[in-house]
């Protein structure tokens, strides 16, 4: 094999590299230089970026024996990917800094951690998706339990780790039944050898169930939710704000790469698992999120809902539906960065402002930073005009297309009961008196990106065609 | 000019920003002057569409259409006609009027305030003009973030519960009928247009679904009993321009929903279910009327007013002639100036005495006297009086009423009672008798600001009632294209 075979994975090859030299740099340098793995991670982001537009592909192209893709739709989500990851960057320097969690290691694996999505996201292979899968786990577990000293965070992770990896072994059982059905562990070779059935159904059904499982445990679907809440609240809210963002987009690549890809032609078998998954996490992250005080908490319930309502997409099981998840997922990591953002912003030293009643009178406080919330609250509610609302769309018409109204209909009542805990939100902000009066002082870039999240939200709200068009080129360019 | 329509939706919502852009209350002079700038600018480019009004066609006219979002095939499309065209000029005119009510009243984030009004005036006509159904559907919901804040903010002790139940009835409402527009799209063979879903075959079971998501959405604005629970809260926490434009324009978009929607895209389950919301309309009128007449607070009372008579309105569209769709059309103008204008009396009364409870006035014409003439006015309005713009709608409706039923037409004549009933006694209870309370003793009259705005309305009151002919003229030919269009069955 010659060097240009690697052509491909090149970001991922850079990253990596640049993963280790900051784990050098960092070991050498003392805390008045911290600094630097700061600018260094975001100097790998915008490299991997630069590598990743240079080389991008207008076809698929199998890489590294059939383990690898390099194809429209990698190109674009590890994009976001790198976006994602600069942003969460920005946003937590502030508080880790007053945490005194301001260290390499943060760095070092939140990099790794997009390593392993970057992997899951061009995985062509189960052998390359399970191992992206993983390398993006045990970062997050280590990040989850960053902060030694918290009991919280380490239960937190303590639980992510045992639970997660259960979620894998599923996956892994999923993946050795399907092996057994179709003698491969190439998703182009398992879509060619299930084109025209098999023999071996039972087997196959059991394979796609354990598949879905896994999956689901990973998306944090209802019934296989129960960590998300908890990781969410007791994670140190810098890798809450991670967890809850970067992830998502390559678990949607996931649950592509595995379903849409390598399992396309069993989408009858998988469809109906979905609904069900569906439908449960939107009815118990819409109505346990209004029980909530925490406003984590009340996000983590909320994420199980933004993921049911993205599965919708998928289970369509067609391009339009595939092309509309990838936008939902898109925007609602978007929303997600904004508000733990938010949260990191009015945190400061010895003060997490994680409960509902921290954002109490926020406008007069800071009307700026009020109305930006504003606009993710009612997107995430999916109230015109702002983005959140072309989401649920795009998603609802691929399931009216497929001919599941009352589908699309039970949705929309859920997505009722969840605009009433997000209006709670505006309501604290705006209706009420400010019970903590000391003043915001976000640093000046953070105070840039958010204002660029918060408008990000209206401004594809009123111009929402270039995001979809790339979302449904992507899809359309890859299948 | 190709653009006006979009100027009438655009200018007031930038005005708007630009009046946030003030910031705190320190400004609140210069955002009080660029508000009132900004809204009559809104009225300015929205002149044009009247001088410039060709009543000869039912066609759009104006119309602006360029592709938004080609993924969808959702268009900016607008365009008005002889329906939507007097709604979009009421609604830039009561803005200018809520401008100026605000004026000395709101003290507190004043560019909030009336950037909120300013950016609502323009999702407003964006309702009234759009011609793409998700391009509706975006204004018809973004109108209701400025005015669950106005509710919410401004409001009075109660404003939490009512901002919610405002906002979660109406999203409510409206969530089933985006999910219907979404089966238009497929059914029209992708498309979101407005008119195209017109002439788009359904099948029965499809019309009577959509039907009743439709009605939700649009009963819910109107609103229809039983769905009208959260207006009386809404009105009664609203600050006074809330309570205005909730009176005077969002009730209108329901029931413009109505002759947008239901009638044409679905004439065959209206027809069908015809029955059903003449039901509600007379029970609107008659139940709500009596409910109103056992009110204690003014603005509760004036809600329920407002509840019985746009069931004339919705009454007026499913008797399926010419007088009474425009009996309706006529009624939902001249309810827009006197539900305004007897709410901007009661914030006038309320400015002074911080009360809205019938019992706490009395003998105010000894100390008001020129408030009460004109208070006068709009109360006679709101009963039906001859000559006042109250009576031609409800007289129009009435009529059409006959000639289809006898027994309709008499339930819904007992308004003129009712109406007569209610607002009656609340003013003579309010104006007339003994002073009680000693505070009424220290009032003062309305200052030239009042007086402008009540002016106003006033001669628009009368100018309608006297001379309505310029409304119908209007609104004829485009009514009477959509009852031919209405009597085509869409079935496949």
């Amino acid at each position: 094999m010659s060097l240009s075979a690697f052509l491909p994975a090149l970001p991922e090859i850079f990253v990596l590299a640049m993963v280790s030299l900051i784990l050098v740099i960092d070991a050498a340098v003392d805390d008045s230089k911290r600094y630097l793995a700061y600018v260094l991670s975001l100097a790998t982001l915008a490299g991997a970026a630069f590598l990743t537009v240079r080389d991008l592909s207008t076809m698929p192209v199998l890489a590294l024996n059939g383990l690898f893709i390099d194809d429209p739709l990698s190109d674009v989500l590890k994009l976001f990917l790198y976006l994602t990851t600069a942003v969460v960057l920005v946003y937590s320097r502030a508080y880790l800094r007053e945490r005194g969690l301001y260290k390499g290691e943060f760095f070092v694996l939140a990099l790794f951690a997009l390593l392993g999505m970057m992997v899951m996201i061009s995985a062509s292979h189960f052998l390359t998706l399970y191992l992206g899968l993983e390398l993006l786990s045990l970062s997050l577990y280590a990040m989850v339990a960053l902060q030694r000293d918290s009991s919280v965070a380490t239960e937190a992770a303590m639980k992510y780790f045992v639970l997660g990896a259960l979620a894998s072994g599923m996956l892994l059982y999923g993946m050795s039944m399907v092996y057994g059905v179709t003698g491969s562990l190439a998703l182009g070779d398992i879509a060619i050898a299930l084109q025209d059935g098999t023999d071996l159904r039972i087997p196959l059904v059991f394979g796609i169930v354990f598949l879905v499982a896994g999956l689901a445990f990973k998306l944090g679907a209802v019934p296989f939710h129960m960590w998300v809440p908890d990781v969410y609240h007791g994670a140190p809210t810098a890798m809450t704000l991670f967890i809850g963002s970067a992830p998502k987009i390559a678990a949607f690549a996931f649950v592509i790469r595995i379903l849409g890809q390598g399992l396309e032609s069993q989408v009858g078998e998988w469809r109906d698992m979905l609904i069900i998954l569906a439908v449960l996490s939107m009815a118990l992250g819409n109505f346990a999120a209004i029980a909530q005080s925490n406003l984590k908490r009340m996000f983590a319930y909320s994420t199980i809902s933004h993921m049911g309502f993205m599965l919708l997409g998928i289970l369509a099981g067609t391009q339009n539906g595939y092309g509309s998840a990838m936008f939902y997922v898109l925007i609602y990591t978007l929303m997600s960065l904004g508000g733990f953002g938010m949260i990191l912003l009015l945190s400061r030293a010895g003060f997490e402002a994680d409960q509902l009643d921290d954002f109490k009178g926020l406008n007069r406080r800071s009307p700026w930073l009020a109305f930006l919330m504003l606009l993710l609250m009612f997107s995430m509610a999916g109230v015109p005009p702002t983005v959140g609302f072309y989401a649920k769309l795009s998603v609802l018409q691929a399931v009216v297309e497929l001919g599941y109204v009352w589908l699309a209909v039970a949705a929309v009542l859920f997505s009722l009961v969840g605009a009433f805990y997000y209006l709670r939100i505006v309501k604290l902000m705006y209706f009420d008196a400010p019970h903590d009066t000391s003043p915001i002082t976000p640093s000046v870039d953070t105070r840039i990106i958010m204002s660029a999240n918060g408008l990000a939200v209206l401004a594809i709200g009123i111009l929402p065609q270039p995001l979809m068009a790339l979302c449904i080129h992507a899809i359309g360019a890859s299948f | 000019m190709d653009s006006i329509l979009s100027l009438v939706i655009w200018v007031p919502i930038l005005a708007g920003v630009a009046v946030l852009t003030t910031g705190s209350d320190k400004n609140a002079v210069l955002a009080r002057w660029l508000a009132l700038a900004g809204s009559l600018a809104g009225l300015l480019v929205a002149i044009p569409l009247a001088s410039g009004f060709d009543t000869t066609t039912s066609a759009m006219q104006f119309v602006e259409n360029t592709a938004w979002i080609p993924a969808f095939n959702i268009h900016y499309h607008l365009g008005v006609d002889g329906i939507s065209m007097p709604l979009i000029l009421l609604n830039s005119f009561i803005t200018v009027l809520v401008v100026i009510a605000g004026w000395q009243v709101i003290q507190d984030k004043v560019a909030q305030y009336m950037a909120a009004f300013l950016i609502m005036s323009g999702l407003i006509n964006g309702v009234f003009a759009a011609l793409d159904g998700i391009l509706f559907y975006v204004f018809f919901e973004g109108m209701l973030i400025p005015l669950y804040l106005i509710v919410g903010v401004w409001g009075g002790p109660n404003r939490v519960y009512a901002a919610f139940k405002f906002f979660l009835y109406t999203l409510a409402g409206s969530l089933l009928m985006l999910v219907s527009m979404i089966y238009l799209y497929f059914q029209s063979g992708g498309s979101f247009d407005i008119q195209t879903w017109h002439t788009t075959t359904l099948g029965m079971s499809a019309q009577t679904l959509m039907f009743f998501a439709f009605l939700l959405a649009f009963g819910v604005k109107v609103p229809m009993w039983p769905v009208h629970t959260w207006l009386p809260d809404a009105h009664v926490e609203a600050p006074t321009g809330g309570s205005v434009v909730l009176a005077a324009i969002t009730l209108k978009v329901g029931a413009y929903g109505f002759l947008r929607f239901i009638l044409p895209i679905l004439p065959d389950a209206s027809h069908e279910l015809a029955w059903f919301v003449i039901a509600l309309s007379l029970i609107a009128v008659a139940y709500i009327g009596l409910v109103a007449l056992v009110q204690a607070d003014m603005k509760k009372l004036i809600a329920y007013s407002s509840i019985a008579h746009m069931g004339f309105v919705t009454l007026g569209f499913f008797m399926f002639n010419p007088l009474g769709l425009e009996g309706g059309l006529v009624q939902m103008i001249s309810h827009g100036f006197v539900s305004a204008a007897l709410f901007l009396c009661i914030g006038v009364m309320y400015d002074r005495l911080h009360s809205r409870q019938i019992k706490d006035y009395g003998g105010l014409v000894n100390r008001m006297p020129v408030f009460a003439a004109l208070f006068m006015l709009f109360a006679m309005a709101n009963a039906g009086l001859p000559a006042t713009s109250g009576f031609v709608g409800e007289f129009m409706v009435i009529m059409s009423a006959t000639q289809v039923n006898f027994w309709f037409a008499f339930v819904a004549a007992t308004t003129l009672i009712l109406g007569a009933g209610y607002t009656l006694w609340m003013y003579k209870r309010v104006v007339f008798g003994q002073i009680t309370n000693p505070h009424v003793e220290e009032l003062t009259d309305i200052n030239a600001r009042e007086i402008l705005l009540l002016g106003v309305l006033a001669v628009c009151v009368l100018g309608m009632g006297l001379y309505p002919k310029p409304f119908t003229d209007v609104m004829h030919v485009s009514v009477v294209d959509l009852l031919a269009h209405v009597a085509q069955s869409k079935l496949p």
